[in-house]
């Protein structure tokens, strides 16, 4: 591939992977998590199958403490490529009370999140789910596949994972057994934003700088979305210049301080920057291989 | 395997200054080329801390990372004070705590003139798969050898690996030349006995450099510790290296997947695996060898004129011609034509050890057909690469082999069209990827293709599912004593040799034939068994 640009190259690859699994999986879906890595994702999709529409729905997991931009962006993308959108809330965990606030992030995770995807993926019989996963993100995503088998009950096991040589997939899988697939697994996070750029797909509007209402704990700066975020005794939110750098439940997702409000200065303030995308994540500080452990249980 | 050895001799670059990576405007990012390398040798060589240390150097590490590394090195690190910059790619829990790479880990960075995919293998032998993983998807190989202890067995076994799965450009990186005491005749002693080793393998370039990953000689900037060297550092060959891929000119697109959104549109979706393609050109179809003319090539932004090895595309033809999934449509003019029979290197990647008279399922491109292993010729001694016999290939051994396909496949020599000429072997009743192979020039003579009779028989039977597939040779050897014997009894019965010799013929026959009919009985009647359970189970309804 000599000739391609390094983007174009990254954009060829995903685009077979994404027809791939269309050829070769019985009901595939795409997990659409609203952030800019499903962006592209979800542009590359509508680009793999062009003239004709991506054949498989989204499907959205919400923990129903997602930012209010997130669902809007969400709707408003099904609609305007005329997608079918599944949304799937773990109604367990909602009758149970968990949440963000009163479970810690490790239980809201593990049960509106992992728990509701594998019901989603159970409930639908989806035998492949696409997922906007880099390798880049985390070290145990470094070793993963790009076809992940999982087994009937939805495991990851690290030590048994398939060759993967060339693109040369092997898609073969037993009845009950599924694919996550990560048709992105190759890009960086410098190269979805040059991609966004380069090719105008729109974004939500969190991740460009805004003065937003935000509470300063742990270090982390927290945006108060609705009135559920209950203030600690005498914490006032502050109207402060902020974005995000990745998207999940607002109460665990940590916004930076920055003036970046265009595409072009988002771009050299990554560049710039010192620090990983995922630091803002609460999730990820239970310890070093705390995402070899949630993704072996199910998590994507 | 002869070929020739380039020296190349690249210039001492400029030295590079860490803002140049960050005020890389998006434009020139997008210009930027890909380059794919692997690490590989042998186990403590370095290789992780190599990678570890380019990615620190070129501003790959966020500070939170750093920070996390700083934990970690204090934790499980192996060298002592410093930073354990394996820490940084060794990435699974079972890794950092044995202080060894298991699994192939992809990882990323970028400089203003190049962005990267660096592949790290494992060094251990029983871990070959995965170096060959990261083998076949890069253009560049960076062999590590530890200064200390010279060329080892891995070094001559990973060489041979790379080579075959067409690595054409190699840079061997004598890694602890510090723990030597920058002698410059040690390198000079490794640098000439791995140009000899590579005399025997097909390598276009291959670069001597040494290197300290711990304390960062050569690796992205040239050390004052090494005046001896005087040639580029290990970045700047990574930067300036060439990376075409070896491919013939022959158009090839392997259809993956046939587009038919409504009744006016009917597309075929691809890579294109070889060559180029523009609106108008004739094509053929393979294996059916039917053609047309190109109508349309919808790029992933559009239209195009012209589409050229890598892209993925959607062709529309002229004519309306039945093609499906895993059918190659080559350039009218391409001499390709279909086989039954294929000769290719294997490499054996499961405990299931590859073995003759066996049957699998092979993915080529986008087609999966199933093969027979009829032959193999020999396993290779990856000590000397010398050829020796064989009956079996056991895990991570290298052979060659003829496979017999039930249908016609599009397999060109690897050499002419790495997408087409690569193979993976999967176990049909496990599903487990159990092999790779890479397809040799086709010229192989009828004696090897051709297997004995009893070979032929034994397929023939097992085709028709008188015979486990697994092991017909053996198995027809079982029915042939059998009915000898069944033979010998009427002979002591009836006294007449006549009817003794019928007997044994009509038993040989016979009994398979019965087997087959008790089998599809039993299965008949255990489906309907199943039927019935699984009628009992989904009586909740179920999912959609």
């Amino acid at each position: 591939m000599g000739r391609l640009t390094h983007l174009q190259a990254l954009e060829a690859e995903s685009i077979f992977v994404l027809r791939e699994v269309a050829a070769t999986c019985e009901n595939p879906v795409l997990l659409y998590s609203i952030g800019k890595d499903s962006a592209v994702l979800l542009h590359l999709a509508m680009k793999a199958f062009a003239p004709g529409k991506p054949p498989f729905p989204l499907l959205h997991v919400d923990t129903g403490w997602k930012f209010r931009e997130m669902i809007a962006f969400r709707d408003q993308t099904a609609r305007r490529l005329g997608l079918d959108l599944i949304v799937h809330v773990n109604e367990e965990g909602v009758k149970a009370g968990v949440s963000p606030i009163a479970s810690g992030s490790a239980v809201h995770t593990d049960v509106m999140k992992t728990q509701g995807l594998k019901q989603a993926l159970d409930k639908y019989g989806f035998d492949a789910a696409f997922g906007g996963a880099r390798r880049d993100e985390e070290k145990s995503r470094a070793k993963e596949r790009v076809f992940s088998l999982r087994t009937p009950d939805h495991r990851w096991d690290p030590k048994a994972q398939r060759p993967e040589p060339w693109r040369a997939f092997n898609t073969r899988k037993r009845k009950g057994e599924s694919f996550r697939v990560f048709p992105l697994s190759n890009w960086t996070e410098a190269d979805v934003w040059d991609y966004i750029a380069m090719e105008h797909i729109p974004v939500v509007p969190l991740y460009f700088a805004k003065r937003r209402p935000v509470v300063e704990r742990n270090g982390a700066l927290i945006m108060r979305d609705d009135e559920r975020l209950p203030l600690l005794p005498g914490e006032t939110p502050q109207m402060r210049m902020v974005r995000f750098r990745t998207l999940g439940c607002y109460p665990l997702t940590g916004a930076v301080e920055s003036e970046a409000a265009t595409l072009p200065e988002i771009i050299s303030e990554m560049r710039a920057s010192r620090s990983s995308e995922r630091q803002g994540r609460v999730i990820d500080h239970d310890g070093s291989s705390s995402m070899e452990l949630k993704k072996q249980e199910g998590y994507f | 395997m002869g070929a020739q050895l380039k020296l190349v001799e690249t210039n001492a670059p400029e030295p590079i200054l860490m803002d140049d990576f960050a005020s890389v405007a998006s434009g020139v990012a997008a210009e930027r080329s890909l380059l794919r390398f692997l690490t590989c040798g042998s186990v403590d060589d370095g290789k992780s801390t190599l990678l570890g240390r380019l990615l620190y150097e070129t501003g790959a590490v966020f500070d939170d990372q750093l920070q996390a590394l700083e934990r970690d090195s204090a934790r499980f690190g192996t060298t002592g004070d410093d930073m354990d910059y394996a820490l940084l790619v060794d990435g699974l829990a079972a890794e950092r705590e044995q202080g060894i790479t298991i699994d192939v880990a992809y990882r990323y960075f970028s400089t203003a003139k190049r962005a990267f995919i660096a592949a790290d293998t494992p060094g251990h032998e029983q871990y070959t798969r995965n170096m060959a993983t990261g083998a076949s998807t890069a253009d560049v190989a960076i062999i590590l050898v530890d200064a200390r202890k010279g060329l080892l067995a891995q070094t001559r076994r990973h060489s041979y690996i790379v080579s075959m799965l067409g690595v054409r450009r190699v840079i061997v990186a004598v890694n602890k030349i510090d723990l030597v005491g920058y002698d410059e005749n040690v390198f000079r002693r490794i640098e000439q006995e791995y140009r000899k080793l590579a005399g025997a393998l097909e390598f276009l370039e291959c670069h001597v450099v040494p290197v300290s990953a711990r304390h960062g000689d050569n690796v992205v900037t040239s050390s004052d510790k090494t005046p001896w060297y005087g040639r580029a550092p290990l970045l700047a060959l990574l930067e300036n290296i060439e990376t075409v891929l070896q491919s013939d000119e022959v158009f090839r697109f392997p259809v993956q997947w046939v587009n038919r959104p409504h009744l006016d549109f009917r597309g075929f979706s691809g890579t294109i695996a070889s060559g180029s393609i523009a609106v108008g050109d004739r094509i053929t179809t393979l294996p059916r060898g039917r053609s047309s003319r190109v109508a349309r090539i919808l790029g992933p932004s559009g239209d195009l004129d012209v589409a050229t090895s890598g892209q993925s595309i959607t062709l529309t033809l002229a004519d309306e011609i039945d093609i499906s999934r895993g059918d190659v449509l080559v350039a009218a003019s391409a001499s390709a034509a279909p086989q039954r029979h294929i000769v290719a290197r294997l490499l054996a990647m499961n405990e299931a050890q590859l073995a003759p008279g066996r049957n699998y399922l092979v993915k080529i491109g986008t087609n999966l057909a199933s093969a027979r292993l009829v032959t193999l010729h020999h396993q290779v001694d990856v000590h000397d690469y010398s050829e020796q016999p064989a009956s079996v290939l056991p895990m991570n051994g290298i052979g060659l082999a003829t496979l017999r396909f039930e249908t016609d496949v599009v397999a060109p020599p690897y050499r002419a069209c790495q997408t087409l000429g690569a193979l993976l072997l999967i176990d049909p009743h496990s599903n487990e990827t159990i092999g790779l192979g890479v397809v040799e020039d086709s010229d192989v003579d009828a004696d090897a293709v051709t297997p004995s009779w009893s070979v032929w028989l034994a397929s023939g039977l097992a085709g028709i599912g008188a015979l486990p597939a697994e092991d017909g040779a053996s198995e027809l050897a079982w029915l042939a004593v059998s009915a000898i014997v069944t033979a010998f009894i009427a002979l002591a019965l009836s006294g007449s040799v006549v009817i003794a010799v019928m007997v044994g013929i009509a038993d040989f026959f016979f009994r398979p034939a019965l087997r087959v009919a008790f089998r599809s009985a039993w299965a008949a009647a255990s489906k309907r068994r199943a039927l019935v359970r699984e009628a009992e189970l989904t009586t909740d309804g179920g999912g959609i």
